[in-house]
């Protein structure tokens, strides 16, 4: 097939169109909502399986990338701006990603949102999104990847803001949009500094032209634009200072937490790094800088996750907290560790929030883990999922999220291209925690006594095997997806950083303080929550501040509110409007106006009304004319 | 008839079927309202189906004039009817044609008052639009420009809401002002041309070759640039455009948004600059500061409106900061993106118009806070709600985003070179433009988050006599809008390769120095 | 003092008269009357320079001023009878209403 890249790209949006078009008009009856989700899932499954072939393909040509024109968008004087996909070990590994993951989680809200009023516009939105991510990873131009990273940041807005009836999820939504629309921005003065450089956005001309260092890429500063393009990234993958619209994200329904939030979209920032991996190379104060900001990111949020108590809040800083992870690892050089933990996160995170979403589901709406607890024998599926995802993400030995932060952690440790002691023993703390605040979650969740309350107790009921199934997919990828060796696959494409020799001999040291890390968080967590419920509270009431700041979030939205919001509706209402706009220059015209009305009545007094005196006027007029001119001509 | 006498029939009957059809409806349909409105759609329908083939037969390779018409008219001035197309006015006048079964379509019910006269008014209104786009003689484009204010006036003062006369008279002062010193620099710069070259014309080719010192390049262009400023408009010239805005009724406000603005920016793309090149380059730092101030200006005020048409009409001022801003770029990308974002900026504003009017005629009412949750209660009307948003936002996909992306990105690409130069001033510009990016969504999805969202709210509603939601005739008004959106943000090649010739001939008619020899204003 | 002096002088004269008539006439007829006196010092002073130099065109000038004095008079009479009706009086000073 010619076209094969583009149809994957087109399937999903075919059913944006159908769901869009029909299911949403013909309303809500049972038939239409199977038909919306058999063709909602179906496009999505029919990209994966294409994606699958496309694999093959590029695999039966020696991994040389796939190029794919679609048309031509615009040609300006010499510079062209192609629409073309780009299909090389990095779009292979994403795009298997996005469909695979995108697939079952279409399938799991099919049983998720049985029954919502909306349901049509529910898969419309979701196939949205996956077209315009696969845009994202499919395109060669950063004019295409530009639209698909605006284009996911609609069908974000649109879904987190799904049940719109209640207006704080509208605002979540919002929030989210223009926070990317922030960093957008600084995308946008990346994409045209190297449009200025190379007269073309073709990222693999980019990328080819900083890695040779001469002509053109000599022109415009690599740090610069990296840190332009870092600016979006920190958008889109939530990163400080702009990682504040994720955990509101959560607004939206469960499967798009998991989707979007979780596995798919938040990662944008770090393939879109990856991908421009040739600008990083090349730029390492900008690498520094992404480094930095990456394990800042997962500290900070690490911490705020150890108090929250909304199930979703609590994995949406620990994806925040994973995401710094990956930016670590893109910091250092380890351009394909970060991709590897892009995919086991996304095996894991979206197992945890489906498994959120099932005893969301199974609890009637409740989120709030205080009033959990004991649900093991009562729904094992979702338990036993969640246990090995927990397990996954908290870096027990052997499941997937042990072999992609270890990595991380080694290359942040001994890279050459900008590890440091400092940045390891910072992921290591946050590594403790993360394992601290999963399990802690898992047992105030699934284990101990009831807290429910009597009636929600009673309707507990099993999620449907639409759920359940995805789930134990999910389950087994979490626990086996670390074995895919992503970074020896990616390495014949973006080379691994050298590791800093003195420092070779400490990588099994290393490997097992990790080790002992994950385990110490895990008894950590069984000490605080598995005994009686005063204990934590005891600890909570000796660092009574510190639990409010941590609580708080740090204040940040508070200090964003005060800081930026606030004094732009000031300036706008006060300075603009009233000042400018009203009292300036309305003000100074209507001076103008009364000023000529005032004169006007001044000199109408002259208007006496009688006729005798205009003669005379007009007479002493003609006179006066007559004699000057007699003087003067 | 062979193609080569055909073609220049076309553009006059183009241009003159808005007076065929006034003269219809002043014949046939004096007092028939129905008559007057289905005459009205009929003669804009087939002058869009004409201009249409006007474009598919736009030869974009050829350089100069196509379908060009000239006879003399006051043969001692020099001045000719000369009417022609070229690549700087093609899609303003597809833009025009197009938007003229829209306006009369969209006020097909919301007219009650004197209806065969709105629709004369829209008519000759709209030759004079069309006229002012295909002069290719500066007398002739006076004329029509003067002419624009009188029906527009009467639209304003006859058909607008309370607080019209007010709203007429500052649009009028404004205007007229303007044109006033336009008109003594018209005259003063016809009068030099003849007496360094002998020749008397008001042909813009002929024009194109004046050379001026730079004094009277400056004295000149600020006329000019004064009138078209106005137009645009820029701030600090541009508080009539809201009260204009808001007291005018929707066909009013979508002429007036989606082509009268435009004669600003056109006007300099194809007067102002081009004829006072010297002063054009002299003058770009101080009205690039004007186009981003413009374009924050307007997002800033656009996000604390409370008045519906209001937060529209400023999001204008800023939209239209972008095509000044690619046009003074002098970058081939940014002025392709000017033009395009005027063509953009007149189909997305006309449709967030015409869905502001559609609101207006079910509720009586522009206040936001009056509104809320119309997602639910009118989903058809929501889903073009967003669409249209989201071009305005700039989103990809559409029309909004080839435009800004294509001029923010000529700013920028000029730019550059300038910093590396030591000189600041533009990459400081071009990046405060872009934060305009940012303030445009809030201030757009701050409309659609209270208009759309939240709890179901909006005067005039109630259960048992629920809004309506779009009736067959706004779905398919708005349908046409849509599709023109969307082809302009998918497919923007074709449109772009129509102008690229005149883009060009912009930029080495304002890069080219036109003092005369020996003057102080030889550029370096 | 030859005779063109004379008819200069006599010219002169019928202008001044005419002038002062409208100056302090307030019956409205009557300065219409004082007006065409005016015009026509005017015309005389036009025929006597016409036959001075032996050019015909202040004649000329003469017929197009009768033209415009009968048209004035035409419109004016009305004018008058309106005021008339509207107030019942002639008198110029009772009609000030665009007293500013």
């Amino acid at each position: 097939m010619p076209h094969t890249l583009a149809l994957i790209a087109l399937l999903p949006l075919v059913g944006f169109l159908f769901n869009g078009f029909f299911a949403t008009a013909l309303g809500r009856h049972r038939a239409n909502e199977r038909a919306a989700g058999i063709i909602g899932s179906a496009f999505p499954i029919a990209a994966f399986a294409l994606t699958i072939k496309a694999f093959l393909d590029l695999q039966a040509g020696g991994f040389a990338p796939i190029v794919e024109p679609l048309y031509r968008w615009a040609l300006i004087g010499t510079s062209s701006f192609e629409i073309a996909f780009y299909f090389d070990r990095l779009s292979a590994i994403m795009t298997l990603v996005v469909t695979g993951v995108g697939s079952v989680i279409h399938i799991y809200s099919t049983g998720y949102m049985h029954g919502d009023k909306s349901f049509g516009r529910f898969f419309a939105y979701l196939n949205l999104f996956l077209f315009f991510m696969l845009l994202l990873v499919l395109g060669r131009s950063m004019l295409v990847l530009f639209v698909g990273w605006e284009g996911v940041g609609l069908a974000s807005y649109l879904l987190i803001g799904f049940w719109f009836d209640d207006l704080t999820n509208a605002k979540a939504g919002r929030k989210a949009f223009i926070t990317n629309r922030i960093g957008d921005a600084g995308f946008l003065l990346g994409m045209f500094l190297l449009y200025r450089a190379f007269g073309t956005l073709d990222m693999d001309t980019i990328n080819s032209a900083f890695l040779s260092g001469t002509g053109a890429a000599l022109l415009v500063p690599a740090s610069l634009v990296g840190l332009l393009l870092f600016v979006g990234a920190t958008g889109k993958s939530a990163q400080i200072p702009l990682y504040v619209w994720l955990p509101d994200a959560m607004a939206g329904p469960t499967p798009v937490s998991a989707l979007i939030h979780a596995a798919t979209m938040v990662t944008a920032g770090v393939y879109l790094t990856a991908r421009m991996s040739g600008i990083y190379m090349m730029a390492p104060e900008a690498s520094q800088v992404i480094a930095i900001v990456g394990v800042l990111t997962a500290f900070f949020a690490a911490t705020v996750a150890l108090v929250q108590t909304d199930i979703k809040k609590v994995l949406a800083y620990s994806t925040v907290s994973q995401l710094g992870f990956m930016f670590l690892a893109l910091g250092v050089g380890a351009y394909g560790v970060a991709i590897f933990h892009v995919v086991t996160h996304a095996f894991f995170k979206a197992c945890l929030f489906l498994g959120a979403g099932s005893v969301i589901h199974a609890l009637g709406g409740e989120q709030d883990i205080r009033k959990m607890g004991g649900l093991r024998s009562k729904i094992p599926l979702t338990f036993w999922t969640f246990a090995i995802a927990t397990a996954a993400i908290a870096g027990i030995p052997g499941l997937a999220g042990f072999f992609s932060k270890d990595e991380i952690l080694w290359y942040a440790f001994a890279s050459a291209k900008g590890g440091a002691p400092w940045l390891w023993g910072m992921a290591a703390l946050t590594a403790l925690m993360t394992a601290f605040y999963m399990f802690r979650l898992l047992w105030l969740t699934f284990m101990g006594a009831s807290r429910m309350s009597h009636e929600v107790e009673h309707h507990v009921h099993e999620s449907p095997i639409s759920m359940t199934g995805v789930l134990m997919l999910l389950a087994l990828l979490s626990a086996g997806g670390g074995y895919i060796a992503i970074p020896h696959f990616l390495e014949a494409q973006i080379p691994l950083p050298p590791i800093v020799e003195s420092l070779e001999h400490y990588e099994h040291t290393l490997l097992y303080v990790s080790i002992v890390l994950a385990f110490a968080g895990l008894g950590l967590a069984v000490f605080m929550f598995g005994g009686p419920a005063s204990r934590p509270e005891g600890i909570k009431q000796a660092m009574l501040p510190i639990h409010r700041l941590l609580s708080g979030k740090y204040f940040v939205d508070e200090l964003y509110e005060r800081v930026i919001v606030k004094p732009l509706a000031w300036f706008s209402e006060v300075v603009l409007l009233r000042g400018s706009d009203k009292m300036l220059l309305d003000g100074s015209l209507n001076g103008l106006a009364s000023l000529a009305q005032r004169t006007a009545g001044l000199l109408g007094r002259a208007q006496t009304g009688s006729l005798h005196l205009y003669a005379l006027l007009v007479m002493v007029g003609i006179v006066g004319a007559l004699l000057w001119s007699w003087r003067h001509v | 008839m062979s193609e080569f006498t055909m073609g220049p029939m076309l553009l006059n009957l183009v241009l003159w079927l808005p007076i065929v059809g006034v003269a219809l409806v002043l014949l046939l349909a004096r007092a028939n309202d129905g008559l007057a409105r289905t005459i009205a759609a009929a003669v804009m329908t087939v002058q869009f189906a004409l201009a249409t083939v006007l474009y598919l037969q736009f030869d974009a390779t050829a350089a100069g004039l196509q379908f060009a018409t000239q006879l003399p008219w006051i043969a001692q001035w020099g001045v000719s009817y000369l009417i022609g197309l070229d690549g700087f006015n093609i899609l303003l006048v597809v833009l025009t044609a197009f938007l003229g079964p829209i306006v009369v379509l969209g006020a097909w019910t919301s007219i009650k008052k004197d209806v065969p006269l709105f629709h004369v008014m829209v008519l000759v209104l709209q030759f004079a639009m069309m006229g002012a786009f295909v002069a290719q003689d500066l007398f002739l484009f006076y004329l029509f420009w003067e002419a624009m204010l009188i029906p527009m006036f009467l639209i304003i003062g006859m058909w607008g809401g309370a607080r019209r006369v007010y709203a007429t008279l500052k649009f009028v002062l404004y205007t007229a002002f303007g044109s006033i010193l336009m008109l003594a620099a018209v005259i003063y710069l016809v009068q030099s041309m003849q007496q360094s070259s002998g020749v008397m014309s008001f042909a813009f080719a002929d024009l194109y070759q004046t050379q001026l010192p730079l004094s009277v390049q400056t004295i000149l262009l600020g006329a000019f640039a004064l009138s078209f400023a106005i137009k645009v408009p820029m701030v600090p010239l541009h508080t009539w455009l809201p009260d204009a805005h808001v007291e005018a009724p929707t066909a009013g406000s979508v002429i007036l948004a989606g082509v009268l603005l435009k004669m600003g920016t056109y006007g300099f793309m194809k007067l102002g600059f081009p004829l006072f090149p010297d002063a054009a380059r002299a003058f770009t730092p101080l009205l690039m500061t004007l186009a981003v101030i413009s374009i924050v200006y307007g997002a800033c005020l656009a996000l604390v409106q409370t008045d519906i048409k209001k937060i529209i009409a400023y999001s204008s001022i800023s939209h239209l900061g972008y095509v000044m801003l690619g046009l003074l770029s002098l970058e081939l990308v940014g002025i392709q993106g000017a033009i395009i974002q005027m063509v953009s900026h007149g189909i997305v504003a006309a449709g967030l118009f015409l869905l502001v009017g559609m609101i207006y005629d079910r509720c009586h009412s522009r206040e936001l806070a009056e509104y809320g949750g119309l997602a639910r209660l009118l989903p058809v009307y929501s889903v073009f709600f967003m669409i249209f948003t989201l071009a305005s936002v700039g989103l990809p996909t559409t029309s909004g985003f080839t435009g800004e992306f294509l001029a923010l990105m000529g700013a920028f690409t000029a730019a550059w070179p300038a910093h590396l130069d030591g000189n600041n001033l533009p990459l400081v510009l071009a990046s405060v433009a872009v934060t305009g990016v940012v303030l445009g969504a809030m201030y757009m999805l701050r409309f659609a988050l209270t208009f759309l969202f939240g709890a179901v709210k909006a005067p005039h509603h109630s259960p048992d006599h629920p809004l309506l939601d779009l009736s067959l005739r706004e779905k398919s008004i708005l349908g046409l809008l849509t599709i023109a959106v969307f082809a302009l943000g998918l497919f923007p090649d074709g449109a772009l390769q129509k102008t690229e010739l005149a883009a060009k001939s912009y930029q080495s008619l304002v890069t080219t120095s036109r003092t005369p020899a020996g003057s102080a204003g030889v550029t370096p | 003092m030859d005779k063109v002096h004379l008819l200069l002088v006599l010219s002169g004269a019928l202008f001044a008269l005419g002038l002062l008539g409208v100056i302090v006439r307030r019956n409205a007829l009557v300065m219409l009357m004082c007006m065409e006196l005016m015009l026509n010092g005017v015309n005389l002073s036009l025929v006597t320079f016409s036959q001075q130099r032996g050019d015909a065109a202040g004649a000329i000038l003469v017929l197009l001023v009768f033209v415009v004095a009968t048209a004035e008079i035409a419109l004016a009479i009305p004018i008058v009878l309106l005021l008339v009706r509207f107030k019942r009086s002639m008198d110029i000073d009772r009609y000030a209403d665009l007293k500013g």
